[in-house]
């Protein structure tokens, strides 16, 4: 058989030259271009048309070549393909948007200061380029830091002892399964409810109906981060072999020292990256700080006292109400400084995840 | 000696010819530690049943009240506009994320090279880690004013459909920007869940299809759709549980307003934004209105989510997967 | 020190059920006694009653006495874990704590329960635990390795090397080699016959070869069919087992005739 058999066999006759999916892709290109000339030429109607035409004639000239069958597979991949590209837009807008938008932001003062007397006058004066930005997050992040902290302190013990319960304890019974029940039930509680309830849990026990602090904040985020810690951690408690819970009970080890010595070290890895992708969930939550925290524009330390601030409700109130309404582009630099300070944040709190996941896992290696 | 565990309990790692038993702790501490296991599991109960009597208790004097005091004039007029606002954001929302969420979950399961498919995973869950405030502040900075020409042409050549009235808001902040938002936010729920179970198909099924000749195309509609059917309607439940309470997309994009039936003019509102807006600044009775607001959003929620845990364990049920 | 068994009209239920029915017999100190039968006539369930592992399974109870040298293990009062650490067991598959070291596994029964052990004290534990096992050799040079990585065969020697480290009376083992290939079960096969010289040993096994091999006595366990209780049908030196047994049933097992 000579080489040029291979190229144009019985099994190759029949099919679309190679050529031709690059080709219908120029000609979209070109065509698309055109026709958007017609209506106004913009990047994004010439991408649309292009699109269009592309997922179109593709397909159809597949399909006369090789077959109805054919075309309509390609369609479908090219539908697939395009949703994907689709779905990249938006993400790779918006981490464009918060790296060009943000780091003009960066400065000395963003991580050292407070908003304490930054005024619409200052930011007016910044805007005719007489000073650089003044303010900064250093509150905001020790409000973020603060309340998370708390948060995770209070959801913590208390999902990972439900799931103990639910994993090691509970026999299938009606308590068990309201657990199971009420914990899904709360996966899909809106944040700002959760805001709501502590919001009035607290306006009840203390009788102010405006009592805001960090701690209030941090009950609120612990609605939120009680369910996600609860499921993680129940399916890594479940995926603990049964053989290794047995061999501890058979050395005379109790059951409690059993799950606190051997079941609970052999899931922590799991365990850990859940609890921190469940704080990098709840760190970048808006609605129940609003709603619990108030907002300040100075120092507090004292999660337990006075209003405070998060990164994120910095950023809201920077956008919605800027310090100096005459020249708001000054406040929407803060707000993408501390955008792209949040952004960092929660993926460095996710690297973290995967690398715990991977660094605590049972060892096999010989 | 005996064995019961009243006898004298002493350091005996070394046995002798006395033969003391071992020391293996208190009986005791084994009910302590289940009983504080246990107790936790009740908080979670109970904390949820103070979520609902906090949130009724604090909500009642609405219901009381001098229909002069409410901001609508009654509870209902307040909350009607608010959840047809809600739902159209929704509804948006799904429309969008659906067929785009099933696309990429498809590409990643079955189409995008293996090596790649792992990595892809990776950057849709970077989506969803991108808090929410983020994507409204890019909503209300990037995409309002971007997408302002494209309703200028809905209006000129949709404008007879009583959605697409125009004029077109100039600002761009409107129902169908904070719903696109929207659909951008809960694309990764969808994707995720749709994902795991496209790739549960049974292997032998999609290699029949396969050796019967069929395409790609075919084997995904004869396999994977039909058995992934109930979980990608659940994943969509869910992802609708979420639109529903998602605050700060709509907040920071939507010029809010009474209900209008266009969606490329500023208008409308939903729960969510309604109490963030407000809320910082309510007392008394706008307080107590704001949170039966929320009240309303958490039974309208709960509903949508209990749906969707339905179709799932009735799916497990029959998928034989366990 | 080994420790006699005496097990007077045992009944085993798992809820209602009756998994085993009436089961009286004597096990000798310094001895291995096998345990033969079909699949499912409870000769698994029976011996997990001789250390109360079976009340790990919800639901599971006992009717009856089991007396480790005159004291009844269902007594009132009578702390099950106290029981195990008297009666230890291994298992059908080798499970070594996969977050720990050889070493640290030896020492799991001492570790776990919180004893003070020292530095010395514990080396000696470790060392005479791991020639008790015949595992000393192959890895005094990497105690600090993780267990997972040795051979299943090694890996099921350090689970007896843990269990003979807690001191205790009685080793059960539950068809301690059906995990693992031909050589690795000679390995196992050789240490149950060193074992028995300091410990009472109880094996189930699926491999008559095998208890033809290892043990002193043989009881074999029958079910009339499913749902019904197994039974203990004979009990015998196991001479006496393979080579004319009293009953019909044993007859047909140890012949292949059936099971």
């Amino acid at each position: 058989m000579s080489s040029a058999a291979v190229t144009s066999s019985r099994f190759t006759s029949g099919q679309a030259p190679k050529w031709l999916t690059p080709a219908v892709g120029l000609a979209a290109i070109i065509l698309g271009a055109a026709l958007s000339a017609l209506i106004g030429f913009s990047v994004a109607t010439w991408a649309l048309f292009a699109g269009l035409i592309f997922v179109i004639a593709g397909p159809i000239l597949i399909g006369i070549i090789e077959g109805r069958r054919k075309g309509s597979d390609a369609f479908a991949r090219f539908l697939v393909y395009g949703t994907f590209l689709i779905a990249l837009i938006p993400l790779v807008s918006v981490l464009w948007t918060v790296l060009s938008k943000g780091i003009p932001g960066l400065s000395g003062n963003l991580l050292t200061t407070s908003m304490n007397g930054v005024t619409g006058v200052v930011d007016n004066k910044t805007a005719a380029g007489d000073q650089p930005i003044l303010g900064g997050i250093y509150h905001a992040i020790i409000g973020t830091l603060e309340i998370t902290a708390l948060a995770t302190i209070i959801s913590v013990p208390i999902g990972l002892l439900t799931a103990i319960y639910l994993v090691e304890y509970a026999t299938g019974g009606p308590l068990s399964r309201a657990i199971t029940f009420f914990v899904d039930v709360m996966t899909g509680i809106p944040s700002i409810v959760a805001g709501l309830f502590a919001a009035s849990f607290f306006a009840f026990a203390t009788g102010s109906p405006s009592t805001r602090t960090g701690f209030v904040a941090a009950v609120a985020l612990s609605v939120l981060m009680v369910p996600t810690v609860v499921r993680n951690a129940e399916e890594m408690l479940r995926i603990v072999p049964n053989e290794l819970r047995e061999a501890s009970y058979a050395l005379g080890v109790r059951k409690w020292r059993t799950i606190m010595k051997v079941v609970i070290p052999t899931a922590i890895s799991g365990i850990a990256s859940g609890v921190t992708l469940a704080i990098a969930r709840v760190i970048g939550e808006t609605a129940p700080i609003l709603v619990t925290a108030g907002f300040v524009n100075s120092i507090n330390f004292n999660a337990f006292s006075g209003w405070m601030a998060t990164l994120p409700t910095y950023i809201y109130y920077q956008i919605m109400t800027p310090t100096s309404p005459t020249s708001p582009q000054v406040s929407e630099t803060r707000a993408w400084a501390a955008a792209l300070i949040l952004i960092l944040i929660v993926m460095l709190l996710n690297l973290t995840a995967r690398a715990i996941a991977k660094a605590f896992a049972p060892k096999t290696g010989r | 000696m005996s064995i019961t565990s009243d006898s004298p309990n002493g350091p005996s790692t070394r046995r002798n010819s006395s033969k003391e038993l071992p020391d293996v702790g208190n009986p005791a501490a084994d009910k302590i530690f289940s009983g504080i296991s246990l107790s936790a599991g009740i908080l979670i109960l109970v904390v949820l049943a103070a979520v609902a009597i906090f949130l009724v208790a604090q909500a009642l004097p609405v219901f009381s009240a001098n229909a002069e005091e409410l901001t609508a004039g009654s509870f209902l007029k307040y909350i009607w506009p608010l959840t047809i606002g809600t739902l159209i954001a929704s509804a948006i929302a799904l429309l969008i994320a659906t067929p785009v969420g099933i696309g990429v979950a498809l590409y990643i399961s079955h189409y995008a090279p293996r090596r790649f498919a792992k990595t892809i995973g990776y950057i849709i869950d970077l989506l969803a880690a991108i808090p929410s405030v983020i994507f409204g502040a890019w909503g209300a900075a990037v995409l309002a004013p971007k997408i302002v020409p494209f309703y200028d042409w809905l209006a000129a050549y949709f404008g007879w459909l009583p959605i697409f009235v125009g004029p077109a808001s100039q600002t761009g902040k409107t129902i169908l920007t904070a719903g696109i938002v929207l659909g951008i936010m809960i694309l990764p729920i969808i994707t995720s869940m749709c994902r795991e179970i496209f790739i549960q198909t049974p292997k032998l099924q999609e290699e029949a299809a396969l050796g019967l000749g069929a395409t790609r195309w075919e084997m995904v509609k004869m396999t994977v759709f039909p058995f992934a059917r109930t979980g990608i309607v659940s994943s969509v439940m869910l992802a609708l549980g979420r639109a529903l309470g998602e605050t700060m997309a709509v907040t920071l994009v939507l010029a809010s307003g009474p209900l209008n039936a266009s969606l490329i003019q500023s208008g409308n509102q939903t729960f969510a934004s309604e109490i963030a807006l407000n809320f910082p600044e309510a007392y008394g009775l706008r307080m107590s209105e704001l949170i039966a607001a929320g009240l309303v959003l958490f039974v309208i929620t709960l509903i949508v989510n209990v749906i969707a845990r339905m179709i799932t364990s009735r799916y497990k049920e029959f998928s034989g997967a366990n | 020190m080994s420790k006699r068994i005496d097990v007077e009209d045992l009944n085993v239920y798992y809820g209602d059920f009756l998994a085993v029915e009436d089961v009286n017999m004597t096990i000798e100190p310094r001895s291995v006694t096998a345990f033969i039968g079909p699949s499912g006539c409870g000769k698994s369930t029976f011996l997990r009653t001789l250390n109360r592992m079976h009340e790990v399974i919800a639901g599971a109870r006992v009717e009856g006495k089991v007396m480790l040298d005159g004291d009844d293990l269902y007594a009132k009062g009578v702390d099950p874990v106290l029981v195990r650490s008297q009666v230890g067991m291994v298992f059908q598959r080798p499970n070594p704590f996969p977050t720990m070291s050889i070493r640290e596994n030896v020492l799991a029964g001492v570790r776990l329960n919180n004893r003070k052990i020292a530095r010395s004290d514990a080396d000696d534990l470790v060392e005479s635990s791991l020639r008790g096992a015949n595992l000393w050799n192959e890895v005094k040079d990497r105690l600090d390795k993780p267990g997972s990585g040795l051979s299943g065969g090694q890996q099921q020697r350090l689970c007896i090397a843990r269990s003979i480290a807690v001191r205790p009376n009685v080793i059960l083992m539950d068809e301690p080699c059906s995990a693992l290939d031909p050589i690795s079960t000679l390995a196992v096969e050789d240490l149950i016959n060193e074992l028995k010289e300091e410990y009472t040993v109880v094996i189930v096994t699926h491999n008559m070869q095998q208890a033809a091999r290892v043990s002193d006595k043989t009881a074999f366990f029958n079910i009339a069919g499913t749902g019904k209780p197994g039974k203990l049908v004979e009990y015998a030196p196991t001479q006496e087992i393979f080579n004319n047994p009293k009953q019909k049933a044993t007859e047909d097992y140890v012949s292949g005739r059936f099971g």
